[in-house]
């Protein structure tokens, strides 16, 4: 076994510009894979991270559509809700339209005890509280564009027309990795204060409630009480878990998704041709050395096994590098687009799709040379030259 | 052909398996550089297509997509009395005020829903929009709850009822808009739209102008205009810009990923090009010693490489050419809007791609090509 | 250091070569290994010169330096007034290409040209158009025996065949001087003597230069002239009675 190990180590060696060449190959190959699983999975990060009680109501007719304030207060009301928050997408512009990012106009009472997963101090939360014009910043969000506490910033609104000045209070962290750490918040009582004065039609109307429901197998119970309260109103909601509002959101992108998904297969499908060309030059150019192994009496089976063991020996080298490259790549990447992509996680999934690949990449490539190998005739091996 | 590069070329034959390999490599990476240019191109086609030179769209100051825009009667009808608009054949200015709103249609599977955009347009608008042409059926009565939907939506069929807003619509015809946006979209009486979705203002308010050049003169008028809160921007821009985030993304990801991925195929022709100049070094001594010049020997080689990226082009737009029958749909971030576009194969997408896949093919037989171009000539016929 | 030797004395118009001071080194590692160590002699125009001498005299490195493929550590070389040592390389291709046929042992044609193809190759580096490059192609095919296997593949050939392609290719732009590197070396004794009587011809006839490396004594004589090497250096020089 160790000297079988070492005679595929050296061969593995011997063609080492080659070797280095497919090495580098499949590094790129397995990092490109890796990278662009992360993006998939963060796409769906959001999916992962809903939380089975909590309860999205929006307009029926469309996402983009408003709800009256006042549903806040008959929500409240309904058996087995703990609790109700609101917030307005703002959709506000910092100086440049390329600077995007998600302001958020929250009802700040009822927000962060719906949101455990956001975590501020209480000195924050408290400066946050006292400032109508406040604003907290996550993480992310905050060295994107270098916000400190007691800076000033000014958004123009698409939605709601003029500028908008907010005063940052603190920066909010989240407690899963996982979670966006990209966006604004600032009160609700803010924006509709200063829209009954802009804009009156604006005015009085949120984008959506999130409703938590106490006990968890009451969800879909809770959610039909809500849209049936409002049948007969003006406006009709339309209740789902956030789970499958968020699924709903994503559905719609889905063919993004399936490309990328496709093109992370093909790049597979590129280093698969280049390591089965490797593997088929260099059992090629030993097809003397194989015959003359046969004639010692060593059998199709341990020929078959020297040419398997080199193939797959590279590959997982070639695999384990790039998975550890994999991690400050992604973060580079998110760091150099600037897009308000959400944080990309490399986990044991995408860790375990790197290996199987590479593994199968060592495996599939030497198909063809190890059956032309293992089927050579000693005379003809002999004869082999180059 | 030059004796030199039938040499190169009939070479390539010898080791079927490696080259094919190779080629197929680079095939791949063909496939997905000119799939995503033809992404590109199908999504700036479907946009640009959509807007009409001619035409001016006012939407309410600092809104970037119609959904976000408010404009109330008042403004409109000061909009609608400017000089600079084509008069129609009754006599009256070509102009469409329209409400836009996206609605939330179930899709084919039940756990998808579409955001499907409805327009509530004037009774002018296929004046002005002469690329929209009532294929089945006819146009709505005004006043009624009549709507006519886009080329996109085959599933449903005309004299059938779709409910949104809370009433049901009656469908009394089909429109083809020549692939672009508005093809997703479904279109009704304006003022009927504004009663059902409880609205009191219009979205924005499209004109077609007598004259194009007027454009900046009625821009500059009236966004100075103390009356009106409006921003005025050719219609064809408009959807443009629309699209440029998702435009952005497409073309980031796919020519990161292309560059990305052509490293690899391009370490895979460098591989079997050492190899072959490997195998060969005698006959490149040989050539050397009958007179060839090192240049010669690099450009021989060079050739190889390059006829197998051709190869690879060949293989790799093949496979491109029949994401044609595809059609990509896709929720659009600036609008917030179901938009479908296809891939569109052109000319300059041939020609980029095979300057691509030579590219890979010089860059990957380059180095091969140096050390065969350099080698001492005593040495090379030495070789076994 | 050993002295020159002074030109011979029937030298004039009709020296083809003249080497002088010639000396060639190779390094094996950290050791310095001589070849050749101050050769000079005159090769006449119309002359057929075996080369022999043992393995490792230096005989085929002479043969490679008089052909333009090699470069000498010191010395001149100086053939039909060029001293091609001093040439740079672009210029030395293109003096090989108007000057120089080769012959080698293991044929070394291009695996994948027909015979014709092969013999056209060196054409295609003068300014003959397609047409006539195929002509003189024929022509030499024909001078060798061969006009019926123009498109054969040299595997489809047999070792006789193939060096006579080879012959052709080296004699279809009419050189002016043609090495042979073991011509005979891997070839039966029947298409050793075929190749060796088409190479006599040409010498006769033409009046073609010929140097010849062999170890093969048969083969030598069928030279006008044997030069023996040994450990680098001039040993003897022979001439044989022809005609």
């Amino acid at each position: 076994m160790i000297q079988w190990f070492k005679l595929v180590a050296r061969n593995a060696w011997r063609q080492r510009l080659r070797t280095w060449l497919t090495l580098a190959g499949l590094v790129v190959a397995i990092l490109a894979f890796g990278v662009l699983q992360t993006i998939i999975s963060a796409w769906y990060a959001g999916i992962d991270n809903a939380v089975p009680s909590r309860l999205v109501t929006r307009n029926a007719i469309a996402f983009t559509m408003p709800l009256p304030h006042s549903y806040d207060k008959s929500i409240r009301a309904i058996d087995g809700v703990r609790g109700v928050t609101y917030m307005n997408i703002f959709g506000g512009i910092y100086k440049e339209n390329k600077n995007f990012f998600v302001q958020i106009a929250i009802d700040a009472g009822s927000h962060f005890d719906m949101y455990p997963e956001f975590v501020l101090s209480d000195e924050t939360r408290r400066a946050f509280m006292s400032d109508r014009r406040g604003a907290i910043v996550g993480r992310k969000l905050a060295n994107r564009f270098g916000f400190k506490p007691g800076d000033v910033i000014q958004l123009r609104g698409t939605i709601y027309p003029g500028d908008w000045e907010f005063v940052i209070e603190g920066i909010f962290d989240a407690r899963d990795p996982k979670a966006d750490t990209s966006q604004l918040f600032f009160h609700w009582d803010y924006l509709n204060e200063t829209l009954r004065a802009r804009s009156k039609a604006q005015a009085d109307q949120v984008g959506f409630f999130v409703v938590d429901v106490a006990d968890i197998d009451r969800v879909n119970e809770v959610s039909q009480t809500i849209d049936a309260l409002f049948r007969n109103s003006t406006t009709n909601t339309l209740t789902e878990t956030e789970r499958a509002f968020q699924i709903g959101f994503m559905k719609q992108t889905e063919s993004i998704l399936v490309s990328i998904r496709i093109v992370s297969v093909v790049v597979i499908g590129i280093i698969l041709a280049v390591m089965a060309n490797t593997m088929a030059m260099t059992a090629r150019e030993r097809l003397g050395e194989y015959a003359t192994l046969k004639a010692l009496g060593f059998g199709p089976g341990y020929i078959a096994r020297l040419i398997l063991g080199e193939s797959v020996m590279i590959a997982l080298i070639g695999g384990t590098i790039a998975i550890a490259l994999t991690p400050p790549v992604a973060s580079r990447l998110v760091a150099l687009t600037e897009t308000p992509l959400p944080p990309l996680i490399v986990d044991t999934k995408i860790i375990a799709l790197q290996l199987f690949a590479s593994l199968a990449v060592g495996l599939l490539s030497t198909l063809v040379p190890m059956h032309r190998a293992a089927n050579i005739r000693i005379v003809d091996g002999l004869r082999a030259v180059g | 052909m030059p004796l030199l590069f039938t040499y190169s070329l009939r070479n390539l034959r010898v080791r079927k398996l490696t080259n094919a390999l190779t080629a197929g490599g680079m095939a791949l990476v063909v496939f997905v550089y000119a799939a995503v240019l033809m992404l590109d191109t199908g999504l700036e086609k479907t946009m640009a297509s959509t807007g009409e030179e001619n035409n001016v769209i006012f939407l309410r100051r600092s809104a970037e997509v119609e959904i976000q825009s408010v404009i109330d009667r008042r403004q409109a009808s000061i909009i609608e009395g400017e000089p600079e608009l084509m008069i129609g054949q009754e006599g009256i200015p070509l102009v469409s005020k329209e409400v836009v709103v996206m609605i939330a249609l179930p899709g084919s599977d039940r756990s998808r829903t579409r955001s499907i955009t409805t327009r509530g347009v004037g009774p002018r608008v296929l004046a002005l929009r002469p690329q929209v042409k009532l294929t089945v059926g006819r146009m709505f009565v005004p006043g009624s709850s009549e709507i006519v939907i886009g080329g996109r939506f085959e599933g449903i069929e005309i004299g059938s009822q779709i409910r949104f807003a809370q009433r049901e619509w009656q469908v009394v015809g089909r429109f083809d808009a020549g692939g672009s946006g508005f093809d997703s979209e479904i279109w009704g009486d304006s003022e009927q739209f504004m009663q059902a979705f409880r609205r009191e203002v219009f979205s924005s308010v499209v004109v077609r102008l007598a004259d194009p050049e007027a454009f900046s003169k009625l821009k500059a008028r009236l966004e100075s205009d103390p009356r009106l809160t409006i921003e005025a921007k050719r219609e064809r821009r408009f959807y443009e810009e629309q699209s440029n985030t998702l435009s952005g993304l497409i073309k980031v990801l796919g020519i990161t990923l292309s560059t990305l991925f052509s490293l690899a195929a391009v370490i895979g022709a460098t591989i079997t090009m050492y190899a072959a100049v490997a195998m060969r070094k005698r006959e490149i001594g040989v050539l050397r010693a009958l007179g060839f010049r090192q240049l010669s020997i690099l450009a021989a080689f060079l050739a190889e490489a390059m006829f197998l990226g051709l190869a690879g082009w060949a293989a790799g737009l093949t496979l491109a050419s029949f994401m044609m029958q595809v059609k990509i749909t896709t929720l659009n971030w600036t609008s917030f809007s179901e938009l479908a576009f296809p891939f569109v194969l052109t000319p300059r997408i041939v020609l980029q791609s095979l300057l691509f896949a030579l590219g890979m093919g010089f860059l990957g037989g380059f180095l091969p090509a140096v050390q065969a171009a350099r080698m001492k000539i005593v040495d090379a016929l030495r070789a076994i | 250091m050993t002295s020159q030797r002074s030109p011979d004395a029937h030298s004039g118009d009709d020296v083809l070569i003249a080497l002088r001071g010639v000396s060639k080194a190779y390094r094996r590692g950290k050791e310095v290994v001589p070849v050749l160590s101050d050769i000079g002699f005159d090769i006449r125009r119309g002359e057929f010169l075996a080369l022999m001498g043992p393995s490792g005299s230096g005989k085929s490195t002479l043969l490679n330096l008089i052909a333009g493929i090699d470069n000498p550590d010191s010395g001149s070389i100086v053939v039909g007034g060029n001293d091609i040592t001093r040439l740079p390389e672009a210029s030395l291709a293109d003096w090989r290409a108007a000057n120089v046929g080769f012959i080698f042992q293991f044929y070394n044609l291009m695996p994948v040209l027909t015979a014709l193809e092969n013999v056209e190759l060196p054409l295609t580096l003068t300014h003959l158009g397609r047409r006539e490059r195929r002509d003189h192609a024929l022509l030499a095919l024909e001078l060798v025996g061969l006009s019926d296997r123009i498109k054969h593949f040299p595997s489809e050939l047999s070792g006789g065949q193939q060096q006579r392609v080879a012959i052709a290719r080296a004699i279809v732009t009419d050189p002016t001087l043609l090495v042979a590197d073991e011509p005979t070396g891997d070839l039966d004794r029947q298409s050793a003597e075929e190749v060796l009587t088409i190479m006599q011809r040409l010498n006769r006839e033409m009046g073609t230069t010929i140097i010849m490396v062999t170890h093969d004594r048969r083969a030598a004589e069928h030279a006008k002239a044997i030069m023996h090497l040994e450990k680098g250096e001039l040993a003897e020089r022979v001439e044989l009675r022809r005609e």
